[in-house]
């Protein structure tokens, strides 16, 4: 992974002091409530329900063992014993005490991470494919490429006081996990038909009050003219963007307003008046940061048939919460952290730190965290699985849900955050007290169930297979359930409303009346929202009302 | 006299605006009276200098680049972020070399950045406490972006 140069650890720490007086002008009263928000901000402090929540950036979800032990640290000594992954590969803390946030961030510096740019109106953590440098449909890798991007965004002078926030996300293989045509700008690495590297770049897309698949602006632009095809974007729409409605303001309203074709224009004619001066990234800079994602130190090995004469818990554990790795005898392991007993997330300090240990013993002493809320070991030895399985099962990390039902994303909803109308983790253990039957999931196959607490859609709910929005009716908790959606790739798409809202009591039984009509409609390979596309809504719906008439 | 912040010095300002001083030797003038009254203001050989709001298009300014001695930027809060653009844009696509200065509701937290786009001067709210103000542009003494590095910030660079 990448390593920090002087410059990188420098702009780390200098941030931590520019924050430091920032925090001790606003506790001293010289610095308004107002303008310390805008700052806080820029350095991942919210304000919640009880507390500031303070979020930590995990650049394209790349963590390395020492850092684990710094988050469990922090959980420990700063907050209630546990952290949340968040599903743009960060975590969250939801208990810290902002005199103290000064310190937390000096902590995480000490091991080459910050909070810079995590929340705010201003360019975000750069995301991307979780499976990056280990998935068998894998092009290029894209990590090198976040990477200098990152870079590239951070405080980034021009850029940090933009309409609203802004999130990149980059994939390099044939399956998008990186939800790219949802983000304000997707970048999907390709080869041309001379064979060269380059870029499809998308932009305008995203989720919240007004979801939108973005729409190509360059179909391939080369590695060298990356940087300045951001910045004429970003600088379009700085200027451009809507800054008299915050519901507005994000680039996907202004390139939808314009159209994607005189969007272009203007940012094809700021291109060509900036191309002189423009950021360019030499040859000698990509090699410099590829050199950091080399493949790790892999044995040569073949693969090997590890579930023969191994038990039922196991067999299912390998099935459902491992993948394929392109080297031989390697998996790609996935610790859930859907728990029956925390909420979908969630990891305490204790499990931190064993996972710290388990990633040095089996997987290059780095881990990844995903878009989904879990983690993943990407580069275990096929003859190591069982032993893991069993280290993983005694820390409550092997529940051999990954990709099914009970697999769900959630935002925290009402029982932390301040913007929410409805609680989404007692609607989680509703979910996952009916749905315990393994054998009924495996059955019903990859469902993404994903839950917001309010339309902000921190959940992602609109590109869930099923997604449940919770709605105050009256100062009552609601929900609604839409159906249909995807976040990846080609199949990316928003979901319907199917009707009515539901009362949380409701759900289980709504969700075991959809997967009825999906059981008796579905043909042979579909998974539920191939069967929800094929036929449309209507008998979907007329199931899930069935006791309404 | 007001005080400003210049190439990271504190000085009297030497200008003055046309509805402080309609005479005044050098005078910053609305985007819509230099508009129209653009010829007798250059035959009357006063130092100019223009202000322009976080919406008006800078390119409005592109013909006028050699004449005028000052374009002032508004700010309307630490939120308002397009002066940082305009900022980069007369400085680098139409290369001007006047005085480039931020003005309204600005603060010591935006002095950093805001240099770094090319504004040189700082006319900061009345009572703003202009030392403390200075030491905003030793925020950071490396970067990652090319800056224009206006009012004297020069940083560290990785060598690329």
């Amino acid at each position: 992974m990448y390593k920090y140069d002087p410059i990188d650890q420098q702009i780390v720490n200098e941030r931590v002091a520019q924050f430091r007086d920032q925090t001790q002008r606003f506790l001293a009263g010289q610095l308004s409530e107002d303008d310390f928000r805008q700052l806080r901000l820029r350095n991942g402090l919210y304000i919640q329900r009880y507390a500031p929540m303070l979020r930590v950036s995990i650049p394209y979800g790349l963590l390395s063992s020492a850092q684990l032990r710094v988050f469990a640290r922090i959980a420990r000594e700063y907050d209630k014993g546990f952290g949340h992954f968040t599903t743009r590969q960060n975590i969250q803390y939801n208990w810290p005490e902002l005199p103290k946030v000064p310190d937390i961030l000096e902590l995480l510096a000490t091991v080459e991470m910050h909070a810079i740019q995590t929340s705010g109106n201003c360019i975000r953590n750069v995301t991307s494919d979780h499976l990056a440098g280990v998935a068998k449909d894998e092009l290029e890798d894209p990590r090198p490429w976040c990477e200098l991007v990152r870079q590239w965004a951070t405080v980034h002078p021009e850029f940090n006081f933009l309409p609203r926030k802004f999130k990149i996300a980059v994939t390099g293989a044939i399956a998008d996990r990186a939800a790219v045509r949802v983000h304000d700008i997707g970048l999907i690495l390709k080869r041309n038909a001379a064979g060269m590297l380059g870029f499809e770049i998308l932009v305008g897309g995203g989720l919240g009050r007004m979801p939108i698949i973005g729409k190509t602006i360059y179909d391939f632009v080369e590695p060298h003219e990356l940087l300045s095809r951001l910045e004429s974007i970003l600088r379009v729409y700085n200027l451009e963007g809507r800054r008299d409605n915050i519901h507005k303001a994000r680039i996907k309203v202004l390139v939808k307003a314009l159209g994607i074709d005189k969007f272009r224009e203007l940012v094809d004619a700021d291109w060509a008046a900036s191309r002189d001066y423009a950021p360019s990234l030499t040859a000698a800079e990509i090699a410099r940061v590829k050199s950091f994602f080399t493949p790790p130190a892999y044995q040569t090995l073949s693969d090997v048939d590890v579930v023969t004469g191994k038990g039922n818990e196991f067999r299912r554990w390998y099935q459902q919460n491992t993948r394929a790795h392109k080297v031989p005898g390697y998996r790609a392991v996935f610790l859930s952290l859907k728990s029956t007993k925390r909420p979908p997330g969630d990891i305490t300090d204790a499990q931190l730190d064993a996972v710290a240990n388990l990633a040095e013993t089996y997987s290059f002493g780095e881990v990844r965290a995903t878009h989904d809320q879990n983690l993943i070991f990407a580069d275990v030895r096929q003859q190591d699985l069982f032993e893991l399985w069993q280290k993983l099962e005694a820390i409550d990390l092997a529940r051999a849900n990954i990709g099914t039902l009970t697999d769900m994303i959630a935002c925290p909803g009402l029982d932390l955050c301040s913007l929410a109308n409805a609680r989404t983790y007692t609607v989680v253990d509703l979910i996952n007290e009916r749905f315990d039957d393994l054998d009924y999931l495996y059955d019903l196959g990859e469902i993404q169930l994903k839950m917001s607490g309010c339309m902000n859609a921190c959940g992602h709910h609109h590109v869930g297979h099923i997604g449940i929005l919770g709605v105050d009716k009256h100062g009552e908790e609601w929900y609604q359930v839409t159906i249909g959606g995807a976040p990846n790739g080609q199949e990316a798409d928003l979901g319907e409303v199917i009707g009515r809202s539901f009362k949380q009591e409701e759900i289980p039984d709504v969700l075991e009346r959809l997967f009825r009509v999906y059981i008796e409609l579905r043909e042979e390979g579909e998974r539920f929202v191939d069967t929800v596309r094929r036929l449309g809504i209507g008998p979907f719906k007329a199931g899930a009302y069935a006791q309404d008439h | 006299m007001r005080k400003i912040i210049k190439q990271r010095q504190i000085i009297a300002d030497s200008w003055q605006y046309v509805e402080e001083a309609p005479d005044a030797s050098a005078v910053i003038l609305s985007l819509t009276q230099w508009q129209a009254e653009r010829e007798s203001l250059l035959a009357s050989g006063r130092k100019l200098g223009v202000k322009i709001g976080p919406a008006d298009k800078v390119e409005m300014l592109a013909e006028d680049i050699s004449k005028l001695q000052l374009i002032a930027l508004e700010f309307t809060g630490l939120g308002e972020g397009r002066g940082y653009s305009q900022a980069h844009i007369l400085r680098r696509r139409y290369s001007f070399n006047g005085e480039l200065r931020a003005i309204g509701k600005i603060q010591r937290d935006q002095l950093f950045c805001m240099a770094r786009c090319g504004i040189d001067a700082y006319e900061l709210p009345e009572g703003s406490n202009l030392e403390v103000a200075l030491t905003a542009f030793t925020d950071y003494s490396v970067a990652y972006q090319p800056g224009i590095d206006a009012g004297g910030v020069q940083l560290k660079q990785r060598a690329s």
